[in-house]
């Protein structure tokens, strides 16, 4: 099991701060991100865990160039990214593709999937005809039927729709994709298949994934490093299994005994250690003579 | 292939069987609407009429003749008769469509053209362009239409497209105002970021994207603008603004009223007409906005049959001895929705379930398996369109099906309690938390407010809320969705219920979270000697929190038992397929990082 890259890093990000503009007259901005360093390698997928308001889809957007960072630095295959342009991430948009949560609002409903799949293609200069005969072999990489180009987003199901946005995100051939939550709206089955085609693609293809996800288990099936975020900063970087099942960080330890598994009976052990320790923790912050 | 694998292949086969959704454009739909079409057509009629103006009459519009002087209906040459000028009426109205006509086309299309532009550059753009827009656009909202027409006559030369050129200006600002809130709307939609990753320009975005989305509401805008502008252009005319050389509805009504008394026919022609335009603009507005914006036919209202009496009498001798030891039970409970062409499509089909007293039942399914329709059945809370087409549901003996909301109003709260998903929608944002507690407990209860009060307070320490009193007094946007779901399940708890129905009460929430609201789940449920029906998807919560299991699919009930047994020892395959897909620990990825990237076109395989 590789856990270092063994090559220079794809994406390499350093000491990332990104501010939203306060609410009110003068507000203070809010940090959101107070400082988070990462990288990833080709080919490799890094999962990144967090509760809600950690800050986790914010750095995906980052990434994306759909929030400007406040500070710190992003290095793409070698290229400063932090402040580029609007024609410069147009030309990124090669190497860097999403997929997002919601498969229901991430489809233009009033476009055939014919259309969607292939407009990245024609913006990036293919001829109409290349970019049919691309849809297919796209279609085809997802799992979808070939007639599914001239039909609507809303045909299809949940995990239908999923696919169809990775093979949107496969269209240009990029070098890494920033998957944000993108089983958590899917049924168990269906979850279980859109995480192996994930899978499944990165091995063909060798792309890159930044895997985001608020669920443990997800991010344990395919990420080869985890990186966990709280309340803005990574706490805690390693090895999938090692972090996903025998973590550092006290926060990570208290995500991991949240988690219940589907085991009755491992689901009570779980559960007791998990109050034994929040016990603990009250009477820590009690002072001794306070009984 | 082992059991598991065929399971797994067959169900992923269903999932691959896209659904065939009936599509059809909108126009299509629209050809389907006979109101539509009716009014298309006489619309169109309008039109090729105006056409033939200078083809049908004998006369030109304004060829005056002293023989036809208010010539009779029917008269040689005069099919309308002519009016006091001695002009032929038919030829005058014919042309007068063409004027209404070019009214139209000019100020709706003058309205779109500014309205739509600016509506996609000041919802798109940033804010300080939008205020500019915005400021621009209120201003000239601010002009009095009519006046303003008038005052500046002589401006326009009297010239009717001179006037509708800047009524259409006028009219902007209401399709300004649509296009900017559509796409206020529609621009965070992911879509349209995953269009900017996909390397799209603003302009395409805008152009590709954002107007296909926003098209609908804005085409019926323009069809009402149309209306308005034709009845503004023939008010104009009938007040005499303008020039008297270009025959109008207005004008010609102008001057049948002069000659009311004496020749009412002259102004019943171009009334008459007008009339129809309008109204039909209008009605075709409507049947466009019903298309565009999918009014649903309504659904055929189906009445249940009796049968919570029959039911209960059938199925007594069984009930008899379930009921000796079970609290709650669901008998053969099928629901059905009526589809838009009058059939009745099944969604829970056949469902049993018992909930015995103090336990905790799991009701497990995918999405669409019918379980939160079961769940709601209990509550007496399905939507009003839904139809029980069998069944029964008893809670302690008595039948629930058929009961009046007002016989079932006390037992909610009182027997039966709900904790729902969003804890966030389920709590009023106008009202203080304390005091919709204290309204629930008093309204079920003859408390007074200063008991209701300390009781409230009571129960949200006891669902460990740390400062109940500020919470009392916090708005639900002030406290987290934990809070909030701690505080919605103190007012499920408050009058001490039988049985507590939870609909995927930690599916919003935050996994260290979740572990806290099922614990308090856990600890409320001994105290109380609650019977608890755990509606999920998630098995960790059930293993968690269930003493037994139903696990449904596709509205049945495929398989019910203990936990600890169904966990070990699935029977049905459909159960034995969940519990394969779920990610368990094990399922940790062993390979690294693929090394030397290959393009996707060589396939490595």
């Amino acid at each position: 099991m590789t856990t270092t890259a063994p090559t220079a890093p794809l994406l390499d990000v350093k000491d990332l701060r990104v501010s939203f503009p306060g609410r009110g007259f003068r507000a203070k901005p809010v940090e959101v991100l107070h400082g988070v360093d990462l990288s990833i390698a080709p080919g490799e997928a890094l999962g990144v865990v967090g509760e809600s308001g950690s800050g986790k889809t914010t750095i995906g957007r980052a990434v994306l160039g759909l929030v400007k960072p406040s500070g710190g630095s992003m290095t793409f295959a070698g290229r400063d990214i932090t402040a580029a342009t609007a024609k410069e991430r147009r030309a990124l948009a090669r190497d860097i593709q999403v997929v997002f949560q919601d498969p229901y609002t991430s489809l233009n409903p009033a476009m055939e999937i014919g259309d969607i799949l292939s407009e990245p293609l024609v913006v990036q200069g293919a001829t109409p005809k290349d970019a049919r005969a691309r849809v297919r072999t796209l279609l085809d990489q997802v799992g979808l039927p070939s007639d599914a180009v001239h039909r609507l987003p809303r045909e299809f199901s949940g995990g239908q729709r999923q696919r169809v946005a990775i093979a949107r995100a496969l269209a240009p051939e990029p070098k890494l994709i920033v998957c944000d939550e993108p089983v958590s709206a899917l049924d168990l089955s269906t979850q279980a298949r859109v995480l192996d085609l994930f899978i499944d693609i990165q091995r063909r293809t060798g792309v890159a994934y930044m895997f985001i996800s608020h669920d443990l288990a997800v991010v344990r099936h395919v990420s080869h490093r985890v990186g966990v975020l709280y309340r803005g900063d990574m706490v805690e970087t390693g090895p999938g299994d090692k972090v996903t099942s025998a973590p550092d960080h006290p926060y990570t330890q208290k995500l991991l005994l949240a988690a219940p598994v589907s085991d009755p009976v491992a689901q009570r052990q779980r559960r007791e250690e998990r109050q034994r320790r929040a016990q603990e923790a009250r009477e820590q912050v009690q002072p001794a003579g306070v009984v | 292939m082992t059991e598991l694998e065929v399971v797994d292949a067959e169900v992923a086969s269903k999932d691959e069987k896209t659904p065939r959704v009936g599509r059809r454009s909108p126009w299509r739909r629209m050809l389907r609407d006979p109101q539509a079409v009716i009014t298309g057509a006489v619309i169109l009629a309008f039109v090729v009429l105006g056409l033939l103006a200078d083809v049908i009459p004998s006369h030109g519009p304004n060829e005056a003749s002293l023989q036809a002087f208010n010539a009779d209906v029917g008269t040689e040459g005069y099919p309308l008769g002519a009016d006091a000028s001695g002009r032929d009426i038919l030829s005058r109205l014919l042309h007068s469509i063409n004027t209404s006509m070019i009214s139209g086309v000019i100020g709706a299309g003058v309205a779109l053209v500014i309205g739509v532009t600016f509506g996609l550059i000041g919802g798109y753009l940033g804010p300080r362009v939008r205020g500019t827009t915005e400021w621009i656009f209120a201003l000239v909202q601010t002009f009095p239409g009519l006046l303003l027409l008038i005052v500046l006559t002589p401006i326009t030369k009297g010239d009717y497209r001179a006037t509708m050129l800047i009524f259409g200006v006028l009219l902007a600002p209401g399709i300004y105002r649509i296009v900017r809130n559509q796409v206020l709307g529609v621009k965070n939609e992911l879509y349209v970021d995953a269009a900017r990753v996909s390397g799209l320009t603003n302009r395409r975005i805008m152009s590709r994207h954002i107007l296909l989305s926003v098209r609908g509401p804005v085409i019926i805008a323009a069809a009402f603008m149309f209306g308005t502008a034709i009845a503004l252009q023939s008010g104009l005319a009938f007040l005499g603004v303008g020039s008297s050389g270009v025959p109008s509805f207005g004008a010609m009504i102008s001057e049948g009223f002069t000659n009311l008394y004496s020749e009412p026919t002259q102004f019943l022609w171009p009334s008459l007409a007008l009339g129809i335009l309008t109204a039909s603009l209008v009605l075709l507005g409507n049947a466009m906005r019903d298309a565009f914006q999918g009014a649903r036919p309504k659904a055929a209202k189906i009445t249940a049959p009796k049968l919570a009496g029959e039911a209960a009498a059938a199925t007594s001798a069984t009930a008899a001895e379930a009921e000796a030891t079970s609290l709650l039970v669901v008998e053969d409970l099928a629901i059905a929705y009526p589809t838009p062409s009058g059939e009745l499509r099944t969604v829970v089909d056949g469902v049993s379930l018992r909930l015995n007293a103090g336990e905790t039942l799991g009701v497990v399914g995918e999405s669409g398996s019918g379980k939160t329709q079961t769940a709601f059945a209990v509550l007496g809370v399905l939507p009003p369109e839904a139809v029980i087409t069998r069944g029964s549901i008893r809670l302690d003996g008595r039948e629930l099906l058929g009961l009046s909301e007002a016989e079932l109003r006390p037992l909610r709260g009182r027997s039966i309690a709900y904790v729902p998903q969003e804890p966030m929608s389920n709590l009023n944002p106008s009202f203080t938390i304390g005091a919709q507690l204290v309204e629930g407990l008093r309204s079920s209860g003859s408390m007074s407010k200063q008991e209701a009060r300390e009781r409230v307070l009571a129960l949200l320490g006891r669902v460990g809320i740390p400062d109940p009193e500020r919470t009392f007094r916090s708005y639900p946007h002030q406290i987290s969705g934990g809070m909030a779901q701690r505080v919605l399940i103190a007012g499920a708890v408050a009058s001490r219920p039988m049985v507590l129905i939870a609909d995927e009460p930690t599916t919003a929430l935050d996994v260290t979270v979740q572990a806290e609201i099922l614990d308090l789940l856990r600890d409320l449920q001994a105290e109380l000697g609650m019977a608890v029906l755990l509606v999920t998807h998630n098995f960790g919560v059930v293993a968690d929190i269930c003493d037994r299991i139903a696990v449904m699919q596709k509205g049945q009930v495929v398989e019910t038992g203990l936990t600890t047994q169904i966990f070990s020892a699935p029977q049905h395959a459909y159960t034995r397929m969940l519990l394969g897909a779920i990610l368990d620990e094990e399922t940790v990825r062993t390979d690294g990082p693929v090394a030397a990237p290959v393009p996707l076109g060589t396939d490595a395989r």
